[in-house]
């Protein structure tokens, strides 16, 4: 089955690496000019009808991003995830919009989120749920985010510390 | 709305004529809330006594503990018997319930649902979110304590509560409101000033007035 | 005259605190139906206080103010003009100078007296929160009005004195026996005013949290849980008049009325809600029907 969906669509669009993980679900790593169509390709012909999910892994030691559009077709029950790695500085992704307007919605959060541009995508730079954040996208793995919550926030101080092997090293043997 | 609805600006009337309007002033009212300071006699006790019977909460879940208030109207928890409804907006509410994690984006929302609320009002805060962060003491979007933005009366621990444990909270605050020691609304009025500023420290875009009624 | 207003204070008194009480009992039947131990049944003296112990208020205008007054007046209105014990002086109110059309349109007064109030609130979604009401209010009132006329054709008069009058001596002088068909179109229309399900859907202020009552509270609330005790029950008391022979003294009042409330008590606990377009449509089918059948039977088989 998968054999076939490959060679379908390496007729038209080139496929960098295929990662199979079961007889349901697979994985395609393809370029980035070729990504959105490859999908509309597994949309239109091959009945990849329902977009599960679009999200990011920040890979920060690359210097990438790899986005994940991952596409079930619920005729033959089969999962196909599309990746795509995209350039971390300055990321900017063509829009899918066209195919699901319900991505916009994930366009908006990754733009929110990692900080990847979608052009073109309806409402992408409105606010989705930080409202006002003026800092590095809280997503992105350089974003230090428990200094940034101990700087930010007001915190409680902690309690003393009652931890019994510490309580008898104070009291019981102060010299070893 | 967006911030810049709020400024003063000009516009056109359907008839084509111009003309000035200031939304803060017009729609909201600018005043800061006054203290009403309890007068200590029998009265105040005897009324006391009823806030005390008959609690209404207001029916707003901040976080996952929000769970935990549906079993209390169950024949199971049955907090009714307690003096304890449910009412669906801040005018009429006199307890408001955060129910966990607050993000600073759902702080917004309760701080302008709290100052709707009228005077003898009260606060539980449920879970340890509220009381220093909790499992989501490393958040970029939640605040750690909540004391310092709203006046809490009773915090009420564990992660989640159970059912038993907010009504031992709401039981505590019927000994606190008897005594006459609930009195967080008249210390928002007090320390009004230091709460606002530390509400805005962690709300960025404050696109509201700084008393909203 | 005087003597006849102070005689109104004292009956409207004691109607209010009965209606107090049978409002708590029947939140303790609700409780006990769900198999919950339920609020006290005093709660709502409590819930009183409590309104007027707020320290501060808010105020949106006049019109604001006078919501919650019409509504008011709209209870008190129904329940002043009519009869509630048959030939007592102290009960009678001022029931000479009313009759059926007055009681008819003081039922719409509330209402639209809470329409005005909450437009003033400037609550964005208090228009559709009035229309609602109104909407199935409307609805009601047509079956009830078929019930009404059937039994102004049978005695010849919309007085309720005389309605009243009419039905003494015997139990088979009821309307319920000498015009069942009305009584059957006017009972099951006059569910949808006793603000219970499955007609509560205008109200259910837990379900649907926008409305007229969202910008009411300390004395405005008030005046609008006052009202819920004495509506319910003056049109009961209505009821109780037109169609089971009145009463002749305190003790049978409050025993058919309570009789009449718990009707609408027994459905409410049995029947899931409807919405607002399920209940128009079910008041326009069958209590019409059976409505327009007894303005038929009284007209060509009763005289």
């Amino acid at each position: 089955m998968f054999q076939k969906i490959i060679e379908k669509i390496n007729l038209k669009y080139p496929i960098d690496v295929v990662s199979k993980k079961s007889d349901k679900l697979m994985f395609l790593t393809v370029h980035k000019n070729t990504a959105v169509n490859t999908v509309q390709y597994l949309k239109d012909d091959l009945g990849f009808k329902h977009l599960v999910l679009l999200t990011a892994v920040d890979f920060l030691e690359q210097g990438k991003f790899q986005l994940t559009y991952l596409l079930n077709n619920p005729d033959i029950k089969i999962d196909i995830g599309v990746r795509v790695l995209i350039e971390r500085e300055s990321a900017t992704m063509e829009s899918a919009h066209s195919l699901w307007p319900t991505i916009a919605t994930y366009q908006r959060e990754l733009r929110e989120m990692f900080g990847i541009d979608f052009p073109d995508s309806p409402g992408v730079n409105d606010e989705f749920i930080l409202e006002g954040w003026n800092n590095t996208p809280p997503y992105r793995r350089d974003f230090d985010t428990k200094a940034f919550a101990a700087n930010f926030y007001h915190q409680r101080n902690s309690r003393e510390n009652n931890d019994p092997s510490a309580h008898m090293k104070k009291n019981l043997y102060p010299n070893e | 709305m967006s911030l810049e609805d709020l400024y003063r600006k000009t516009t056109i009337s359907p008839d084509g004529e111009e003309f000035e309007i200031n939304p803060i002033e017009d729609y909201f009212c600018t005043d800061k809330p006054e203290e009403v300071k309890p007068v200590q006699n029998i009265l105040e006790k005897f009324y006391n006594w009823a806030r005390s019977e008959s609690i209404w909460i207001l029916g707003f879940g901040t976080g996952c503990g929000a769970i935990e208030m549906r079993p209390l109207m169950t024949p199971r928890f049955d907090a009714y018997r307690y003096g304890i409804q449910w009412r669906p907006t801040p005018r009429q509410a006199n307890l408001l319930i955060i129910s966990g994690y607050l993000s600073t984006k759902t702080l917004k929302r309760v701080i302008r649902v709290y100052e709707q609320m009228q005077n003898p009002k009260y606060v539980m805060a449920l879970g340890s979110c509220t009381i220093n962060g909790g499992m989501y003491f490393d958040s970029y979007n939640t605040i750690k304590r909540l004391d310092y933005y709203l006046p809490v009366d009773v915090y009420v621990a564990g992660c989640m509560p159970r059912p038993e444990a907010l009504l031992a909270g709401v039981v505590k605050l019927k000994t606190l409101i008897k005594t006459g020691m609930a009195e967080g609304a008249n210390d928002y009025a007090n320390r009004f000033d230091w709460y606002k500023t530390n509400q805005k420290a962690v709300i960025l875009n404050w696109d509201m007035p700084d008393y909203n009624w | 005259m005087g003597e006849k207003i102070l005689y109104a204070f004292i009956s409207v008194f004691l109607t209010i605190n009965y209606g107090f009480l049978l409002n708590g009992l029947i939140r303790k039947i609700y409780a006990r139906v769900g198999r919950r131990h339920g609020i006290p049944f005093y709660q709502m003296y409590i819930d009183l206080l409590k309104s007027l112990a707020l320290r501060t208020n808010i105020r949106h205008g006049v019109m604001f103010y006078l919501g919650p007054v019409f509504r008011f007046t709209g209870g008190i209105g129904l329940f002043l003009f009519m009869p509630v014990i048959f030939g007592s002086e102290l009960f009678a109110n001022f029931s000479f100078s009313g009759d059926l059309l007055l009681l008819l349109s003081f039922q719409f007064f509330g209402t639209l007296g809470m329409a005005l109030g909450a437009s003033e609130s400037g609550h964005p979604n208090s228009a559709i929160g009035v229309t609602r009401g109104l909407a199935q209010m409307t609805a009601v009132e047509v079956p009830f009005v078929m019930a009404l006329m059937a039994i102004a054709v049978q005695y010849q008069s919309i007085s309720l004195h005389e309605i009243v009058a009419a039905q003494q001596g015997g139990i088979t002088n009821w309307t319920l026996f000498t015009n069942p068909l009305a009584v059957v179109a006017g009972m099951l229309a006059v569910l949808g005013s006793f603000m219970r399900p499955p007609f509560d859907v205008v109200l259910a202020p837990q379900e649907i949290p926008i409305g007229p009552p969202t910008e009411y509270h300390s004395n405005y609330m008030v005046y609008l849980q006052s009202n819920r005790a004495i509506y319910p029950l003056a049109k009961s008391i209505l009821i109780m008049n037109l169609f089971f022979g009145g009463a002749t003294s305190f003790g049978e009042m409050m025993l058919k009325t309570f009789l009449v409330i718990m009707w609408s008590v027994f459905v409410g606990v049995s029947f899931p809600r409807f919405r607002v377009e399920q209940s128009i449509r079910w008041f326009l089918g069958i209590p019409l029907i059976i409505g327009v059948l007894a303005i038929v039977y009284v007209q060509f088989f009763l005289n």
